[in-house]
């Protein structure tokens, strides 16, 4: 029954499938785990109770989204092999040796270390285990560094020469693993994981101010301070990130111009001062963009910093070479639209902070509650602007995305591309479902870890400290 | 050859260290998932739960090494393997996918446990099927045409393959049966004594039976075990194994706590070893051997100092880890 889809085809759904949702997890806990760290270091520092709440609060929350995010990184680090057989070959001296750092340097720091954080408070005393969630932060950060430098280097490829087998041979790792378009995705993406952290954040803190006032209860202490927290983290990166993003856009147009092409919706090439397109419906057959409202001459503005600035369209590279343009241009939409959404939301949030209405502006919560998921969306709707906008390649320029994939058969492909649909929906709608179930609770005072029947006492030859460390907690709590 | 050393045999020790390190790791905790149906629900569940749940995720990065180390050592063996292997490793990633999440969601949802009790134990069965599958299939041979896989999507699936699919699931089971002696007291433990025992046996009837079938899958490994004199070498394998078995049934029947689990790992380098003499130096059996998969050597040398640094370290917070949650588990938290 699955003859008439194209495995090439299915394959492409089944990885962006797949990684889309693995990406939610990790966007998620790279924030999160930075969050964390700041909380339980407060917590140090000052010795109040309620960033150690807020710490065993967020950090149920964590134990459950970390957790999806390795076991669906576990089938990433395998779907090259079974979906992209000849990508894997040709570019695995490149991709494998920087995806190895990553497991040695990242992978490891934070699964060794996320047991200590998550059962082992009373175990280890503060300030190892403090250690224990620094140590779980910096991992995330050294992981998002070589993935990403692996995906740029597929975007703008650099320091390598090919080799008679076909395959992609590094000469300089440097060149290879700093390529041009790193730096600015590094930067993009980090800050992208903060502004999600910090909307699911500020969105629960909202979700109880607003809670609490109907139920007259005069606020949550721990609810203030995470909305607080979350609305001042806003109000930093949101600006940040809209100037890296335009950064990242200038460095696509250099080495990705038809990526950019596509983004615009520009199918015509302009001589003097290209439109901005806001919206219209990229015709990918007739090559054009229907229904069109356009600025006059902003792309060339924001593009190139000048109204008459010449911009080439579509029409100066072969069709071969298009991206589908109407899912880049949409989702880069959709994306800018959230990054506009937040920066709106900091800066009612500034207003609020000024006037001293953090607390007590019901509109600017429930804007906040709203907002909970922007971050997802933005994320999302960037990857795919550029991930869809590298195509027809996997490595730009170099090795098309027909050329990368296994030899398989489609109705093997759709199978399997059925079974992750049907098994994600499942098990990481449960898990979603799960923690949306523990922001529905207020943090409390003497907030509960993920601790469950862990012993305080080891049997074994050598006591741990667990007594006198539960004994030393309890007297000052 | 213009190195001194040659790297794609480094790279091949490593990799089967990485192999190593995660069959005796994740081993005893998706062991444990493969015993779940036969410990009743309750506090004995928990307590093996509890003593897994803070190192399974380590443990299992040791698949993602494995995974990746071979995507950058041998990219050729990482494309064919995992093309040619489709069906069981998809179905080990997803079981995987259900086992791995079920240690958290079975503490947020009571009202779901027997759900995702049931999804820890299916997910570990299929999960470890699927590896003893996969590498049963390797051990026949892949057929190989043009850098790729060129045989029909049922060659993973024989009689041989079934039979490592099985023992490895025994084997497993052994693992986790014995870390929990380790880690258990009362009647959890006396459970898994029980256990050990018949596990135990089942586990050295499905090593003759793996190895005594093995040589005649093809005349190499035939040779590569009984050709002289290097069968002086290849015949303390099994040797050792019978020596191993023996003290494993003695402390057994002893009552020890940790010498059983230490048999078991015995068992498994065994048959690791086993493994690596029928095999090397193919990576891909019959053609590829790991000088014609690995990687070049420009990538192979990036790496070489990024492994001898962090895996000393890697393994040494590892150790940290186990020793922060060591001694018997979740007991006193039921009270």
């Amino acid at each position: 029954m699955f003859e008439a889809f194209d495995a090439v085809v299915l394959a492409r759904a089944q990885f962006a499938f797949t990684v889309s949702f693995h990406f939610i997890f990790p966007s998620f806990s790279i924030g999160l785990a930075s969050y964390l760290a700041v909380l339980e270091g407060l917590w140090l520092w000052t010795g109040r109770q309620i960033y150690l709440d807020l710490f065993k609060y967020w950090l149920k929350i964590f134990a459950l989204a970390f957790g999806m995010g390795v076991v669906s990184g576990i089938v990433m680090a395998y779907q090259f092999g079974t979906n992209w057989a000849a990508f894997s070959d040709k570019a695995g001296p490149v991709i494998g040796p920087l995806m190895a750092y990553e497991v040695l340097t990242a992978f490891f720091l934070e699964a060794g270390f996320l047991g200590v954080m998550l059962f082992g408070m009373n175990r280890v005393g503060r300030t190892l285990h403090f250690v224990a969630t620094l140590a779980v932060a910096v991992g995330t950060f050294i992981s998002a560094f070589w993935i990403l430098s692996a995906n740029s280097w597929m975007q703008t490829p650099a320091g390598f020469a090919v080799n008679a087998g076909g395959q992609f041979v590094p000469v300089d790792w440097l060149a290879l693993i700093f390529n041009p378009s790193f730096p600015y995705r590094l930067v993009h993406t980090v800050f992208g994981a903060y502004l999600t952290t910090a909307l699911v954040v500020g969105a629960v803190g909202a979700w109880h101010l607003l809670r609490a006032k109907s139920a007259e209860g005069g606020g949550n202490d721990g609810a203030r301070v995470m909305f607080s927290m979350a609305m001042g983290m806003i109000t930093v990166v949101a600006p940040l990130q809209i100037l890296a993003g335009d950064q990242q856009g200038l460095n696509t147009l250099e080495h990705q111009p038809v990526k950019v092409m596509a983004m615009e919706g520009h199918f015509e090439s302009y001589n003097s001062g290209a439109p901005l397109v806001l919206f219209g419906w990229p015709d990918q057959k007739a090559g054009i963009t229907r229904y069109a409202v356009d600025i006059p001459k902003g792309s060339s503005l924001i593009l190139k910093h000048s109204l008459d600035a010449p911009l080439a369209g579509l029409d100066s590279v072969d069709r071969s070479e298009w991206p589908p343009v109407a899912i880049v241009f949409w989702a880069f939409r959709v994306m800018v639209g959230m990054g506009m959404l937040m920066l709106a939301l900091a800066a009612f949030s500034l207003l609020a902070r000024m006037r001293h209405r953090l607390y007590d502006w019901p509109l600017l919560h429930r804007f906040a509650v709203a907002m909970g998921p922007a971050g997802f969306v933005a994320v999302i709707a960037g990857w795919v602007t550029t991930e869809v906008g590298r195509q027809p390649y996997t490595v730009h320029g170099l090795l098309r995305t027909a050329d990368s994939a296994s030899r398989l058969d489609a109705p093997a492909v759709a199978a399997s591309l059925l079974a992750f649909i049907v098994v994600y929906f499942v098990v990481f709608g449960a898990g979603v479902f799960y923690i949306l179930k523990l922001m529905s609770q207020p943090p409390h005072r003497g907030e509960q870890g993920p601790e469950r029947g862990q012993p305080v006492r080891a049997a074994g030859l050598t006591p741990s400290p667990a007594v006198a460390e539960s004994l030393a907690t309890g007297r000052e709590a | 050859m213009p190195f001194a050393f040659d790297l794609p045999a480094i790279f091949a020790f490593i990799i089967a260290f990485a192999i190593f390190a995660y069959v005796v790791m994740d081993g005893f905790d998706l062991g444990i998932g493969i015993l779940f149906s036969a410990i009743p629900a309750g506090r004995e569940r928990d307590s093996a739960m509890n003593s897994i749940a803070p190192v399974w995720d380590g443990n299992e990065t040791w698949l993602v090494l494995g995974g990746g180390g071979l995507l950058a050592a041998f990219p050729l063996a990482y494309s064919m393997i995992l093309s040619a292997l489709y069906a069981p490793i998809i179905a080990m990633l997803l079981a995987l996918v259900f086992r791995g999440v079920a240690f958290e969601f079975r503490w947020r949802d009571p009202g779901h446990r027997p759900f995702w009790d049931f999804a820890f134990n299916l997910g570990s069965v299929v999960a470890t099927l699927a590896q003893g599958i996969t590498l049963g299939a390797l051990l026949q041979g892949i057929v190989i045409r043009d850098r790729g896989y060129a045989g029909g999507w049922f060659d993973w699936l024989t009689p041989f393959s079934l039979l490592v699919g099985v023992s490895l699931v025994c084997g497993y089971a052994l693992l986790g049966a014995t870390w929990l002696i380790m880690k258990s007291e009362g009647p959890l433990q006396e459970r898994c004594y029980r256990l050990a025992l018949r596990l135990g046996i089942a586990v050295i009837v499905a090593m003759a039976a793996v190895s005594a079938w093995t040589p005649f899958l093809r005349d190499a490994y035939w040779l590569r075990w009984f050709a002289w004199p290097q069968v002086l070498f290849t015949a303390q394998v099994p040797l050792l194994v019978v020596i191993v078995s023996a003290v494993f049934f003695f402390s057994l029947r002893r009552r020890h706590h940790y010498t059983p689990f230490l048999m078991a790992l015995g068992l498994f380098t065994l048959g690791l070893a086993g493994l690596g003499i029928s095999l090397y130096p193919y990576v891909v059996p019959p053609a590829v051997s790991i000088w014609d998969a690995a990687a070049p050597n420009v990538s192979l040398k990036f790496m070489l100092p990024g492994v001898l640094v962090m895996v000393p370290i890697i393994l040494a917070y590892t150790g940290y880890s186990y020793w922060v949650f060591r001694g018997k588990t979740g007991h006193e938290g039921y009270h």
